[in-house]
């Protein structure tokens, strides 16, 4: 069994001399360094530009409406409202690159320290559910393209369909009433009990590594249980587009000639599969996860409100309330900056793992 | 996607198209209903549905109120009915902007070509790069919650897959007949590109609009259920689920129902969208 010939995908560039490959990579790296700096430009002309259609006045904000004229412009010169835009924008650039998001306007406290604090959690809460979503959409999507037409495939385009469909801050509704309130198999709100609260030294800031390094069995558990539940909600909701994606790619590969070919040379199921359709829908799915962690990271704004969970997009939801101008500027820049990465950094590990999809 | 595909579809009517696809038949005839009780809302309502029966807060289901009633003694079912139309109205105006501007966009890209494609499309897939829904959340939480903000930032930010679907549809056509014909005619400018180009590219603009849709009717209902929706005490789903989270351990209907309602809402469209892509595009069964 010779599986150079049936994979198209495997092999190919090998042959070529080095150097071009070299090039190549250059070129790739280089082209997604600019769509990088230009999604991330763009972003920052995007909330740049929502700080001044705002309808709260940053220099009131500052000085107070009681404040004299003179006052008035004395901050407005020293916030540097008084310059022409560009140079404005150039200014705020400067600043950010420098992690200076400003203050916020509730906790006085610098956004960009207030969001560090938070973002640990987040990105606790998005991981584990992303790997919860890849497991259970690559395993569905799986069964549904292997099976397609029958019950199976069936019953995972309900599932895909409902996860497409279900908002998805009253589905965590639904999960506390029943597995918390009513079952009790899960903890509450929030990340940890309060009983544990101040006995886990943070030093990562993520609570599962932080109480498993801890060497404390109960408070691991304790945090297991907080993160499952919201965890699972959002799983859920990346295993729809997951599933959906992998049984299209495994339905494509299925009906190609090399897979008929191994088959009729006598391989089995699994061996099909995992030698010869793997690694040529390896490229597509990978994709749909990486998409699928930056959707999350995003949707975390409504699970994180439900389940009282703090991180990024709870601090979001209560700057909006305190009309907290720069800590919501400065909670989207960051989430967007990692979404914006994740995007662009999927463009260019695809292509190193599919040929045919380079540009 | 193939555009004879889309030709044969529209030439065999609806009969045909139940018969191939029974999914886009059943997602459009839940939206139909939902579009009637929009319309009917005032003679469907039981009971009016900002009035406050403080008497009876929190009510279980029951004869009187079928679905109960909220924190406010408001009956649940007539709320549910006049929610339909914020919903609705945010969902319309989204479609009513991003897809003739994804499109147009894309069109021009595509007929024109160089300079004009390189920075048309640059600009697509940098907008395609934004975090759409923490964008849409930051404008309305910057600007003020409202239904038309809403509308806005969903829009400003959800038009890249039309332009890109456009533009790769527009240059397939470029050195068609259909278009050299076109042009001998005299035929150019706005009125080739909207006249001619565009009729060919609107079927799978269709099924992408019902496809978004989907996703708009929960971000939109999502925004609600964070404040950031119409102001109270107008009936809209997301703010009537926000409602019953502070009382969802005691009184569940208060959030359940209006949570059905987002799911059915969605789901007809995914279901249209399924059905279409399902009858225009063989290729993604």
């Amino acid at each position: 069994m010779t599986d150079a010939t049936a994979t198209p995908a495997g092999t190919a560039p090998s042959r070529r001399p080095t150097r071009r490959r070299e090039v190549r990579l250059l070129g790739r790296l280089a082209n997604w360094l600019v769509s990088l700096l230009i999604g991330l430009a763009g972003l920052l002309l995007v909330t740049f530009s929502f700080t001044h259609i705002s309808s709260v006045d940053p220099v009131i904000r500052v000085v107070g409406d009681k404040a004299s004229e003179a006052t008035y412009q004395a901050a407005r010169h020293q916030l540097g409202l008084d310059r022409p835009l560009p140079e404005q924008f150039v200014l705020y650039v400067g600043r950010i690159l420098h992690a200076d998001l400003g203050t916020s306007w509730s906790t006085g406290q610098p956004v960009a320290s207030d969001l560090a604090r938070a973002f640990p959690a987040t990105f606790e809460l998005a991981t584990v559910a992303i790997v919860i979503g890849a497991v259970l959409g690559v395993g569905l999507g799986l069964i549904a393209g292997l099976w397609p037409g029958g019950w199976r495939d069936s019953v995972v385009r309900v599932i895909s369909l409902l996860g497409y469909s279900v908002p998805i801050f009253w589905l965590g509704l639904l999960a506390l009433l029943l597995f918390y309130a009513r079952l009790h198999w899960f903890g509450g709100p929030g990340r940890q009990d309060v009983a544990y609260e101040f006995t886990t030294t943070r030093e990562t800031g993520l609570l599962l590594l932080d109480t498993w390094l801890s060497g404390d069995a109960s408070a691991f558990r304790d945090a297991l249980s907080h993160i499952a539940l919201p965890a699972l909600v959002l799983g859920f909701y990346a295993t729809a587009g997951i599933s959906r994606l992998t049984r299209t790619a495994v339905l494509e590969e299925l009906g190609k000639e090399y897979v008929v070919t191994a088959r009729a040379k006598g391989a089995s199921q699994a061996r099909v599969v995992l030698t010869h359709i793997f690694p040529n829908v390896r490229a597509t799915v990978i994709t749909v996860i990486a998409l699928s962690y930056a959707v999350l990271l995003e949707g975390a704004v409504f699970t994180e409100t439900v389940f009282a969970w703090p991180g990024i997009g709870r601090y979001l939801t209560i700057s909006m309330f305190a009309a907290d101008v720069p800590a919501i500027l400065g909670g989207t820049l960051l989430i967007g900056v990692c979404f914006i990465i994740l995007n662009t950094l999927t463009d260019l590990i695809v292509g190193g793992l599919d040929p045919r999809l380079r540009p | 996607m193939s555009v004879t595909a889309a030709h044969e579809a529209r030439r065999g009517g609806v009969l045909l198209l139940a018969r191939r696809s029974p999914t886009a038949i059943i997602g459009a005839t839940i939206l139909i209903v939902i579009l009637a009780v929009a319309a009917l809302a005032p003679w469907l309502a039981p009971y009016d549905p900002i009035f406050q029966d403080v008497d009876i807060r929190l009510a279980p289901p029951g004869v009187a109120h079928w679905l109960g009633t909220d924190g406010f003694g408001r009956d649940i079912l007539s709320r549910l009915i006049y929610g339909t139309r914020p919903t609705l109205l945010i969902i319309s105006l989204v479609a009513l902007i991003m897809a003739p501007l994804g499109t147009a966009i894309g069109i021009v890209a595509g007929y024109y070509g160089g300079l004009v494609e390189r920075v048309l499309m640059r600009l697509t897939d940098m907008v395609m790069s934004f975090p759409r829904l923490i964008l849409a959340f930051a404008f309305v939480a910057v600007l003020g919650p409202g239904l038309l903000n809403a509308a806005l930032a969903l829009a400003l930010t959800s038009w890249p897959p039309y332009a890109r679907q456009a533009r790769v549809e527009t240059q397939t056509m470029r050195r068609s007949d259909y278009l050299a014909g076109a042009e001998m005619l005299g035929i150019r400018g706005v009125r080739l590109l909207f006249g001619h180009v565009l009729p060919m590219a609107l079927p799978s603009v269709v099924v992408r609009i019902a496809l978004d849709l989907a996703g708009m009717v929960l971000i939109a209902a999502g925004l609600g259920f964070l404040g950031l929706g119409v102001r109270p005490p107008t009936a809209e789903w997301g703010t009537m689920v926000a409602d019953g989270t502070a009382v969802i351990f005691d009184q569940w209907w208060v959030a359940a129902s209006p949570g059905i309602a987002i799911l059915i809402m969605s789901l007809s469209f995914n279901l249209l969208a399924d059905g279409l892509r399902d009858l225009l595009d063989p290729r993604h069964g």
